[in-house]
């Protein structure tokens, strides 16, 4: 898919760490019980069925146990988690029309600014609430749907119904159920068969709220012949209580469509990021994950593609750059669940200062998958001895004609590349950083060109140790 | 005339091992130095001490440039200072071009942000000069580059940042006939009277049409024998080791 020029925003650590004083105008309690969960409902004035969805993933996440793999999560403690706080000032379409501080921390994220220039629509998430919504004239006569999820369920109630959770099920894991019990915000999107919605449309969450945890729902729907560039950024300023961020990502890419998901999440480090993210692809369907991990203490996110139709393509670009105090587990799994299925995964990763990242991969070929190509390619760079990378690769073939390529590498920086840029001038951190930059650039290049700008700005703040 | 580069009783070493065994060594502008010597004599070890290479440590003497002493200096201040290295295996580094590298190079090196046009012209009449492809310059730097292209891509970057001091090691090595004389032809170009060479060869090649003042037998360590250019015929004649005292012959 073509990638359009977006807007440069120029914008550093400091302008993610403004925090507003926080004026929400309803949150519930600390904790997490059958009251909080009815109370969340009752406040969207939501359908019976999912009241009843919400409370049977409740139930659900009280039987699962927490993930017996990965990085610990002991800090984690619901009883300490706010799971909903709205801003109370409803969906606008109109920047202006919104409080001037949550205005103002959108402006400084540059997002209404790129609205203008290279984004069809904008959609943007408060703590638990989507407070804008906008798609270019252009796109919705074309029937392209772009909107938050409660104004979706009021709407597209019955498209909704049929989707909604059908990728990820409470039962996917412990974090899903706590997901489907308190979910709130996010976008859905709905892009008629053969329409080209030409200009990405991006959703941007923002958490404001100390303590709080984020829970939005994205569900995109591509239909046949259909194309989509559909951008997610996420950011927080930097307390020192613990956020929580469980996400859900559901993409459905219907035959011949294509749809790119491109993701910076750039959390501030008191922040659990526990997301998941699954793409089912029909026939001849591309899914093109771009991922970008910089932020949050720990992270656990693997989006998952099952190709499902003859001839689905998945290709996965991943970035994880694991600083100081930093956990970052990331990877990918893709199900070859057809003939003539293919593959594509790039991974870099990156620790520094004592950081971990460790990637995982599972490519599952199952027995009626045949003709699949597979290609799987990570790389992980650790810039000192404390740092850590791990690449834990798992393939699990279940048939003879697949052509299946795995490639790791993991190395540290080399001291006398650091060197031979030093002696043309350039002092220490800035060669470590071009270094890194140049380690990422496959990458760089796949992601719209403003968040390219900022993963540099971030490695080269990252090497200035101004990130908090 | 005031010295360039002074550098007086200078011994380095790797963990445990002395490699530059007190040297000394002047240059002044305008000059051009040859340093010859065997294998692992240390030649390319005092080109990295001088530009201040972390894996070697100096335990005695010192590095002036200018009349400042720099023999502590980080290695990117020492090349805004003016001195530069060609190296004998230029390092591979994904991802960056020949082209920005070098504009981020010389925006280091001058302290002056560099038009990214004006550059690129700049650069563009410079690799014509060394018959070198312009579309190396949006290659990243060195990868996958040839024996000679990378060589030629150090000349490049000698030329672009225009040092006061150029040490070029070994830059003639897996030159082919043709390329030493347009390499040699940019050196000659590139030399005036207030700056100076050091030049780190086996061969007479590159040398031909350059004034050499001074040439250098560097043996284990130390400078054994410093003369006028007709040192170059001599070396090519008798070799290292009957310019050796009779006490050190043995040892080479
Ligand atoms: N980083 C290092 N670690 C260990 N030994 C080193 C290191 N650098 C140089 N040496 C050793 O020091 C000696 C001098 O090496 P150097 O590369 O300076 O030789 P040279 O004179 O440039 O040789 P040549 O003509 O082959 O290029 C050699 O024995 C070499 O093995
Ligand atoms: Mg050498």
């Amino acid at each position: 898919m073509e990638l359009k020029k977006t807007v440069v925003s120029d914008v550093d650590r400091s302008i993610y760490d403004i925090a507003n004083p926080e004026k929400a105008k309803y949150k519930v309690n600390k904790g997490l019980s059958k009251e909080i969960v009815m109370a969340i409902s009752a406040e969207k004035k939501e359908p019976s069925w999912m009241l009843e969805h919400r409370l049977r993933s409740l139930e659900i996440y009280e039987k699962l146990p927490m993930p017996a793999w990965g990085p610990d999560l002991h800090m984690l403690d619901m009883e300490q988690v706010v799971t909903y706080v709205s801003p109370g000032t409803g969906m606008k379409d109109n920047w202006q029309e919104l409080p001037e501080e949550i205005k103002l921390t959108f402006d400084r994220l540059g997002i209404p600014e790129a609205e203008k220039k290279a984004l069809s629509g904008v959609g943007a998430q408060y703590d638990s609430e989507v407070v804008y919504h906008n798609v270019k004239e252009e796109m919705s006569s074309q029937g392209v749907i772009y909107t938050d999820m409660d104004t979706a369920l009021r709407e597209y109630e019955d498209i909704l119904r049929a989707h909604f959770m059908q990728l990820l099920p409470a039962s996917t894991h412990k974090f899903m159920a706590l997901h489907g019990a308190v979910w709130s915000g996010g976008s859905f999107v709905y892009v008629p068969e053969g329409v080209e919605v030409s200009m990405p449309l991006q959703s941007y969450f923002r958490l404001n709220a100390p303590g709080a945890g984020q829970f939005e729902h994205t569900l995109i729907i591509v239909e046949k012949g259909a194309k989509l560039h559909f951008i997610e950024g996420c950011s927080a300023p930097r307390y020192n209580v613990l956020n929580l961020h469980a996400g859900g990502v559901e993409l459905f890419v219907k035959e011949n469509a294509t749809l790119r998901y491109s993701t910076i999440e750039n959390w501030s480090r008191n922040m659990l990021n526990l997301n998941s993210k699954r793409a089912v692809v029909d026939k001849n369907g591309a899914i093109e994950w771009v991922s970008g991990t910089f932020g949050s203490q720990i992270t656990m996110l693997y989006p998952m593609s099952i190709l499902k139709g003859e001839g689905a393509r998945s290709e996965f670009t991943g970035i994880t750059f694991a600083g100081e105090g930093q956990n970052l587990d990331t990877g990918t799994k893709v199900v070859h669940a057809a003939p003539g299925t293919s593959s594509t995964v790039i991974s870099k990763s990156i620790s520094k200062s004592g950081g971990k990242a460790t990637y995982r991969s599972a490519i599952v070929v199952r027995p009626e998958a045949t003709g699949t190509k597979s290609s799987v390619t990570c790389e992980s760079l650790m810039l000192d001895s404390d740092s850590r990378s791990d690449t834990i690769p798992v393939m699990d073939i279940r048939n003879d004609e697949a052509d299946i390529g795995h490639e790791a590498r993991i190395g540290r920086i080399s001291e006398e590349a650091i060197f031979y840029l030093m002696t043309r001038g350039i002092g220490e951190s800035e060669a470590k950083a071009l270094i890194v930059r140049g380690f990422v650039e496959p990458i760089t290049k796949e992601l719209p060109l403003e968040y390219a700008v900022e993963m540099n700005r971030l490695v080269t703040l990252e090497f200035e140790g101004s990130i908090g | 005339m005031k010295e360039l580069l002074k550098i007086k009783g200078l011994k380095a070493k790797v963990g445990e091992g002395e490699i530059l065994k007190g040297l000394d060594l002047t240059i002044h502008p305008g000059e051009t130095h040859v340093i010859m010597g065997p294998n692992g004599a240390g030649k390319s070890t005092l080109a990295s001490v001088i530009l201040g290479h972390p894996a070697y440590e100096v335990t005695e003497g010192n590095i002036v440039f200018e009349g400042e002493d720099i023999t502590e200096a980080k290695t990117d201040e020492r090349a805004k200072k003016g001195i530069f290295l060609t190296f004998q295996s230029p390092e591979e580094v994904d991802g960056i071009t020949v082209e920005n590298f070098l504009r981020t190079a010389k925006s280091a090196v001058t302290g002056e942000a560099i038009k990214a046009w004006g550059f690129h012209q700049e650069l563009m009449a410079l690799m014509e000069k060394l018959n070198f492809e312009s579309g190396y310059a949006s290659r990243y730097l060195n990868v996958g580059f040839s024996g000679g292209e990378k060589k030629k891509n150090e000349i490049l970057q000698m030329l672009t940042l225009n040092p006061k001091l150029a040490i070029l090691d070994e830059t003639d090595s897996g030159l082919d006939v043709d390329a030493v004389k347009t390499v040699s032809e940019g050196i000659r170009n590139f030399k005036n009277d207030n700056n100076a060479l050091l030049i780190i060869t086996h061969s007479a090649k590159l040398l031909e049409n350059l004034k050499t003042d001074y040439v250098h037998i560097l043996v284990e360590g130390r400078i054994i024998k410093t003369s006028d250019a007709s040192l170059i015929d001599e070396v090519g004649r008798v070799g290292f080791t009957a310019m050796l005292p009779e006490d050190l012959r043995g040892g080479v």
